[in-house]
Formats: structure tokens, sequence, C-alpha cells
């Protein structure tokens, strides 16, 4: 459990992060993204990607918007709301604060 | 936002679905088209339903969905079964529409507080006391002598209030040939204040106005008045008003909401107190008297103290009349000062209208209640046989792991959506009913008004009846429901007598409610029967009343001159004069005193009559003879029976004297009739006498009559017609006497029963609706029964079993049930009726014929409803089923 929940806790941030950076991504380009910019060690599970963007979705920090794409078909893209970048601000300090505990804690031992 | 989108999403699960798979699968393409194997990219998805399913229940609300699929699927199954459901919801929605009707007359009438400030700090003071016939009354009615004691003996912690009854006064706007009628109101110059009403046009009237007598011409018109009669003109401040010698003006409107305290008449024009002649007689109690305690004034405390103030003034008030008591024995003067003061809650306003129809709109309202459940019994029962049908898809719904939350949901969604449904249509129902019924208080001429609103009080209560109604139907079979053992309802051996047993204990319920509601509508239907057949010993036949008023008053002669010109009009065949016609709204006593002796403690009822009057009304003599155009009053006099029997018992009362109270001239009894009802239709007869309409002063010189009734025979079927232009004639004449109202005997005849008639017809129609209710829930029992139970039958049969056995195999426990629930009927029948004993006209409940009319429809009804199923037990074919076995 608490493993699921540091990686899902990682993962909001990271989407979010990214949708900041680069607005009305799909989610196959999120996904890539997250691999190219952090060198593929970060890899993000594919078949939790879904789930966690239409949880955020709901919460209101991400919308979604259907566009047509070259093929013709269609792709739901995503992008950062108010409340998104809000909610950035605070899982960048979370996670800042606990990687800094979690270094204490390894320089201590 | 994000909830509403939750929302949506639930009510379109499967469009969500496939948003959800488009997007999967655009994710997949463009993993291809990266370079990806598809096989390796559709398998880091994972499963793409577990995906899916996941996202799903994150983007929608789940038990909503939920909801929604119940909904959509018992829409469906009331579709399958489309003239039962529709039964069910026709039945419910009668009973529902009948149920908030009911409850917006009573709320009307009875519960609404009146659209004032303070409404609950108001009271109404009235007086407990032994009344003429030594009945304990209640009277309500106040001296404004006394009104002005008692107002100042409190007025620390509470103001007292005077309100006159809405009276339907002759008044005139300009000249004095169009006379009109309004309901007048004198009220004290406090009452706008106090009850913190605003004007919506010009000022109200204030305590100045009401200083004295002739101090305060002013007079403050309502809303409604307003509105009606004059198409809300701001032109109306200003002008003036005449009643009788009186001019008022018109000083502005009240508030818009505000129809004065009488509940059931709206006020037409508010007038001060002291303007009326009547508020400086000491002895004549005509107005009542409300009580406001000052705010912040604790009534559990306070109100007690007050009432014993009020009750000594009012009290020495009495006892220092002078006047009052002429003549009176000291017993009959202690009777009447032993009177107790009591204050009574007035927020929701006093009227005769309140007073009239409590009791009948209690029973109108226990009766659409009854019929509701019946109505709910049976939807019920129906649900119940469907349910038991379903028992194997239920087991089949619990082993494959649906909740039994889930099937208690299902059922009451299903409830839900009939009691739904029938509200809608209630509603309808309801909106035409209410007004409906109230338009049929219709006495001659002064309609029952009263303001019906739908507002948030009759939507709440519309939905606490939803609810109810939706337990009531959804509970019992919800419950078994998820009482369903998977295991035994897959085998097929669900105990099957338990459907039947529960639909046997409604049929029961049912019957003994539709008992009740028969028994009742029997005991209504007679009581008005017998009060309309009752012997009127005086014909009402073409009979056209005309009552007139004479301004300050016209001499005898002037009346009979035009008695005589209307004689002259073809279609008329005899025109004689009465002070005031039989039946109507006035009766007069007088104490009788037999050769100059005390007052006897019965006094006697009078009406002044011309010669003919007699035999215009078609009334015989009994002995002696009519009055002679040479009779006076005092003089000569004619009385009924009951008179006679009362003061002359065992003797000849022809020839013999008596006075209207001590040291009163003498009066020669010339003739005696029967008695007749001559003021309510309900009371037994009373002691009348009849004097001549030519009164005499004590100077022997002719007296002036302020107002009379022509009382007019013609020839044609409906007299009214010929009151229009009989009306002309007597103004043409230009000698003071102007019609008033224009009515007939019969319609005063048919006044005096409208409450009987409006609750038998109710009953009646309630009677018909619980019959036909029941019989159906009987039928559906039974028809279930039978089906139930075919393979029995059929197995009975095969084995030589005959058919009387069959029949009593099928009906001999209905039978039990039916006379159970009549039984159970009956005893509540006869708690009601002691109830609204009041409302009956010599019918008791105990009366043979009044309980076996109830049993005769219960069982006529019952034979009816069980012939199908029986028929359908004995056509049972045992082959067939042994075959099928």
């Amino acid at each position: 459990m608490a493993k699921t929940d540091a990686l899902q806790g990682s993962l909001d941030l990271l989407v979010l992060k990214i949708l900041s950076r680069r607005p009305r991504l799909h989610g196959y380009a999120i996904m890539t993204a997250i691999a190219s910019m952090s060198d593929e060690v970060l890899r993000a599970e594919e078949g939790s990607l879904y789930p966690a963007l239409h949880r955020m979705e709901e919460a209101g920090w991400i919308r979604a918007e259907w566009i047509k794409k070259d093929t013709g078909r269609r792709a739901r893209v995503y992008e950062l709301t108010v409340a998104g970048k809000k909610q950035l601000g605070i899982e960048e300090s979370r996670w800042q604060s606990v990687s800094l505990a979690i270094n204490r804690v390894l320089r201590e031992a | 936002m994000s909830l509403w989108s939750r929302i949506s999403n639930s009510m379109r699960g499967e469009h969500l679905n496939s948003e959800i798979d488009e997007e999967i699968q655009s994710h997949i393409e463009e993993a291809i088209a990266a370079g990806r194997d598809p096989e390796e990219a559709r398998r880091a998805l994972g499963s793409g339903l577990q995906a899916r399913e996941a996202s799903h229940s994150i983007r929608v609300v789940g038990w909503l969905e939920s909801i929604f699929a119940d909904v959509k699927f018992g829409w469906r199954q009331l579709c399958r079964n489309k003239i039962t459901s529709a039964a069910a919801v026709l039945s419910l929605a009668l009973g529902i529409g009948s149920c908030v009707a009911a409850f917006r007359l009573i709320d009307a009438l009875l519960w609404r507080p009146l659209p004032i400030s303070g409404s609950s700090r108001l009271y109404v003071l009235s007086r407990k006391m032994i009344g003429l016939y030594g009945k304990p009354i209640e009277d309500g009615y106040w001296a404004t002598p006394d009104f002005k004691l008692m107002r100042d003996a409190v007025k620390g912690q509470a103001d007292l209030i005077a309100i006159s009854e809405a009276e339907r006064t002759d008044i005139t706007w300009t000249t004095d040939d169009d006379m009109e009628k309004a309901h007048v109101v004198y009220v004290s110059g406090n009452m706008f204040p106090l009850f913190g009403l605003e004007p919506a046009l010009g000022r109200l009237l204030s305590p100045a106005d009401d200083r004295g007598p002739g101090t305060g011409p002013y007079a403050v018109l309502s809303w409604d008045y307003w509105n009606h009669r004059f198409g809300r003109d701001p032109r109306v401040l200003g002008r003036s008003l005449h009643i009788g010698a009186q001019t008022f003006e018109i000083i502005g409107v009240g508030p818009r909401d505000f129809t004065g305290t009488e509940k059931g008449t709206v006020t037409d024009i508010f007038l001060p107190l002291r303007m009326n002649s009547l508020a400086t007689e000491d002895k004549t109690d005509w107005h009542r008297i409300f009580l406001m305690l000052k705010p912040g004034v604790n009534p559990a405390t306070a109100l007690e103290p007050i009432r014993q103030h009020l009750s000594a003034i009012n009290r020495a008030f009495g006892s220092a009349c002078s006047t009052c008591y002429r003549g009176a024995t000291k017993a009959s003067i202690d009777r009447f000062l032993n009177q107790t003061l009591v204050v009574n809650p007035g927020g929701v306003g006093i009227s005769d209208l309140q007073k009239d129809y409590r009791r009948f709109l209690g029973i109108l309202g226990m009766m659409v209640v009854l019929v509701l459940i019946i109505a709910c019994v049976n939807v019920a029962n129906m649900m119940t046989a469907q349910a038991a049908a379903r028992a194997q898809e239920m087991a089949l719904r619990i082993s494959i792991g649906a909740g039994r939350r889930r099937l208690v949901q299902l059922i009451l969604c299903q409830s839900s959506l009939l009691a739904l449904l029938a509200s809608a249509l209630g509603a309808l129902f309801a909106a035409w009913a209410a007004p409906f019924v109230l338009s049929l208080i219709n006495p001659p001429d002064d309609p029952a008004r009263l303001a019906l609103p739908a507002d948030w009080r009759v939507f709440l209560f519309g939905l606490a009846l939803i609810v109810f109604v939706v337990l009531l139907l959804g509970l019992l079979p919800a419950l078994r429901a998820s009482a369903v053992r998977p295991v035994a309802a897959l085998k097929g051996g669900e105990d099957p007598h338990l459907p039947r047993r529960i639909m046997r204990g409604a049929l029961a319920l049912q019957v003994a409610f539709c008992f009740l509601v028969l028994f009742l509508s029997s005991l209504f239907v007679t009581s008005f029967r017998r009060l309309q057949n009752r012997p009127l010993g005086f014909s009402t036949d073409r009979l056209l009343l005309l009552e007139t008023v004479g301004g300050k008053g016209q001499l005898p002669v002037v009346w009979n001159q035009t008695a005589e010109a209307l004689r002259a009009v073809p279609g008329v065949e005899s025109v004689a004069i009465s002070g005031w016609p039989l039946l109507g709204r006035i009766k007069i006593n007088t104490d009788i005193s037999i050769n100059g002796a005390p007052p006897s403690p019965t006094p006697a009822f009078f009406l002044n009559v011309s010669p003919g009057w007699l035999s215009t009304m078609k009334i015989p003599l009994l002995s002696g003879r009519d009055f002679g155009p040479e009779d006076t009053s005092p003089g000569a006099a004619i009385v009924n029976e009951t008179f006679a029997k009362t003061f002359f018992p065992g003797q000849d009362p022809i020839g013999r004297t008596f006075e209207r109270g001590a040291n009163q001239p003498v009066n020669l009894i010339v003739g005696v009739t029967p008695d007749i009802p001559d003021h309510d239709l309900r009371e037994p007869n009373r002691a009348v006498f009849y004097v001549p309409f030519n009164a005499i002063d004590d100077k022997f010189a002719p007296r002036t009559l302020g107002f009379a009734t022509f009382v007019i025979h013609t020839d044609i079927q409906n007299p009214l017609a010929l009151a229009n232009s009989l009306r002309q004639l007597i103004a043409r004449r230009h000698n003071g006497l102007r019609v008033s109202n224009a009515t007939t005997q019969l319609d005063l005849v048919r006044d005096q029963t409208i409450r009987e008639r409006l609750i038998a017809m109710l009953a009646a129609f309630f009677a018909v609706v619980a019959l036909l209710l029941a019989g159906i829930g009987l039928f559906a029992v039974l028809n279930y029964s039978v089906v139930q139970r075919h393979r029995e039958i059929g197995i009975r049969m095969a084995m030589g079993s005959p058919r009387v056995g069959i029949v009593r195999l099928v009906t001999l426990d209905v039978f039990l049930t039916i006379a159970l629930g009549g039984c159970a009927g009956l005893a509540l029948g006869f708690g009601a009726a002691r109830y609204v004993a009041s409302l009956f006209y010599q019918v008791k409940a105990t009366d043979a014929d009044m309980i076996a009319l109830p049993t005769c429809a219960i069982l006529l009804t019952a034979l009816i409803a069980t012939f199908p199923a029986v028929l359908r037990a004995l056509r049972t074919d045992p082959t067939e089923i042994l075959r099928a076995e």
C-alpha cells in the first residue's frame, strides 16, 4: 500500500509538472515526456496513468479536451487548471521535504 | 463542478465507457506510431477492461449510477404490466390527490396563521355559560362598553382588539339607485397598527379614527375589494361610501394578503368600531375580542392572571348592567352571570366556517387517508405478487453477489417511480379538487371564500406524503425480497405461503378500512336524506322572497300598498309580508309572561306576518282564524302547537292572552298552527308565535318598519326570473322601499343542508372508490393464490375432491379474512362515529340498517371479486397439471 501511495504521489507530481511546462498533451505524450526528461530512469506505468489522469481531472487539477489528430482520430489532451497550479506547488514542497528527510536519514545512518 | 460532472457522467454510463475506450485506443495508436510492438503496447497498458472500470468508477457517483440503472429497470418492469401499472398509478393518484386537496382545505381554514405579524401572540376571548335551553354554550361576542373596560384593565401586558363579524351590508357609492352588497367589518382603531399591516394605498385606520361616535367617518378597503370592484384605481381615495344614513370617506387600501380575521369570508370594507351605533349599547354583544400579548410577555405565566383579571372586569360589568335583566328572575340572572371567560389561541383567525366545518374536515381527512392506504395496500399487494414471481431472479442476483441493500434499493426505486408518477397526476387532481369542494360551500349570495395558496406548506406535505407512500409500498416487498434465501429459491422451494400470508394480512386491513369508510358514508348519506326529507310543514314551491329595506322606516300602510302593487303583476299569484323569511339568518326571541307573572325560563321566538301569509306559505290553521287587516301588534297573536303545549298545557289556547315580558301589552291568541322548523332544520321545534305586521305603539299610532320580506307566490317554475322586474317596480314607486336581496324559499331550505349535502356527496364518492379498490385488491389476492396453488388444486381434483371442496379451499380463508377485517372496521367505525356524532341527524351508529348496509356492500363486492378466481380454480385441468409435473 505504502509503495503505491508513494508512487502515485510522485506520478501526480510528475504529470502536473510536465503539464505546467507543456500544456495540451495527451496521455501517451505525458508518458514519453516523463521517460525522456528523466533520461529513461522514470517510467510511468501505462496501466495506472489513465486512472490517475481521470482522478486528477475529477479533482479539478487538470482539464481535458478532445482534439482531432492528423490521422482523423480523436485524442484527449490535458492542461493544468488554476487549482492544479496550486496543487503542483503543494506537491513540490511536499516532495522537497520528503526527499530532504530521506537524505538526512541516509546521512545519519 | 466536479461533482456535477460526476453526476452527469452517472447518467450516461455507456457513453463514458466508450470515451475511455477511445482514449486508450488512441494511446495504443501513438505507441505503435512511435515504433513499439502493438502486442507489447497493449500488454503494457494491462487489461483494457480493468483500466476502464478503474477510470469509470473515478468519474461517476457510484450509488447514483446504480439508482439510474434501477430506475431504468423499474420503468421497464412497469411498462411490462401496462394495465396493472396504470391502475396502480391511477388509484394512488386519486389517493394522493385527495389527501393533498383535503390538506389544502384543512390547512387554509384551520391551521394557517393569519398573514399578520405576531399571530402567535394573538388570542381570542369567549365565555362559557349555560345557554337558553340549559345546554352549555360558548359565546364569542361582546358589548363595546365591556370591551373598553377590559381593554383599559390589561393594557400593561396585552392589547385588546375588537373586530365584528363580516356582515353583508347594503352600500351605495353614488346615487341611491345603485345599491350593492359588501362585507363590512367594524374594527377598533388599534387593529391595523397591532397587526403590523402596511397600506397598499393611502393610510389605514388608526386609534385616532376610533375616538367616539361619529368622529371617524373613514373607511379602508381590502385589497381584494379594491381589485375586483375598482380595478385597482388609485383615484378611489377620497370617494364617499354611504351605509344607511352614514357617509364614509375612503382613506386607504389594506395590504394584499390580508382578508380579515374571519376565515372563509373576504372582508371588503373596514370601518371604525365606534362608528357603529351598537358600540354605545351596554347589552348588545356584537363583536369579537382578540387579545394580543405585548412582545416579550410569556404566555405560560402571564395569560392566566390576565384571564382572571378580565373575568373579574366582565363579571362586574355584567352585574352592573341595570337595564339588562328587567323583569328576569333571580335564577336566570345568576345563570347568565355564572360565566367563565376563556382565552383561546386566535392566530389562525376565527369564523363560523371553522366551527361548522372543523369536524367535517376532520372526517374528510380521515376518509382520504383511509382511501390512500387502501390504494397503497392494493399496489403493495401487486408488488408482492410480482416480487414472488421474481423470487428466482432475486435468488440469482444474490447468489452472484448482489448486496441485499442493492435489492432493497431496486424495489424502492420501483415504488418511488410509481409514487412520483401518481403524485404528478395527484397534484393535478388536488389543484382542481380543493377549489371545487370549497365552491360547493355556497350559501346563496354568500359563498365561502378562502385563499388556497399552493406554497411550501403544501409542497412539504406532498413530499412527506410521497415518502410515506413509497415506504408503505416498497418496504414490505423489499424486506421480503432481501430475505430470500438463494439456495431455497433456486431449488423452487421457497415457502409458498409467506407472500400469501402477507397479502391476506393486507387484505384484512383493506377490508377494515373499506368497511369504516362505507359505514361512515352510509351514516352521512342517511343523515342527509333524513334531513332533506324532514317534513317542512310549509310550501317552498315557486316562492320568491324579496328582502326589502325601508331606510329609516316606513309605515305599514306603505308596505301594504307596495304589496298590493306587486299583486297586480302578471305571474304573481299572491303576496304576503313577513318580518324576515323562514329558515333565514334572522331569529329573535322574547320573554313570555302569562297574566303578568314573571317571564318563564324558556323564551319564545316570534315573526311578524301580514294577513294571508299563512295561506301563501300553505301553513294550515289547526283552530281559530288568520289575522285580518284590523289586527295589530300588540293585540292579536297566532301560536304554534309547541307554544300552546309549553305555556297552556292541557288547555285550549284560543282566547287566552300572554305578554312579551313583564308589564308589556297583552296579546290575544286568535289561532293555532302546526309546528314548523322556523330557523334550523336540525333543531327540534320550538315555541313560536306570530304577530300582525301592523305594529302600533303604546299610543295606538302605527309604527314604522325598517325592513321586511315580501313573500311572493308565483306561477312560474323559477321565481327568480321575476325578481328583477319586481325589484324595479318597487324602486319606481319612490316610497323609500328598496329590495336588498332576492332569493327563493327553496334556496333557503337548500342552504340549511349544504354541509350535510357536501359530506354525504364526498363520503359516497370515497365509499365507491374504497369499495372498488378493495374489490380489485380482493380479486388480485385470490387470483394470485389460485395461480400459486394450481398444482395443489389439480392434484386434489385428480384424487376426486368434489367441486364444493375446491371452492371452499379457495375461498374459505379469504372470507374469514373479510369477516375479521369487517369486525375490525366496525369497531373503528363506532369510535369514529362518536367523534362526528354532532354531524348526524336522526341516525345512530348502532342502528341495525347502518351496520347492514356496509356489510352487504362488502359481501356483494367480495362475491363479485372472488367469482373469476373460483371459476379459474374449477377450470383447472388435473390431467394437464399431472402431465406437466
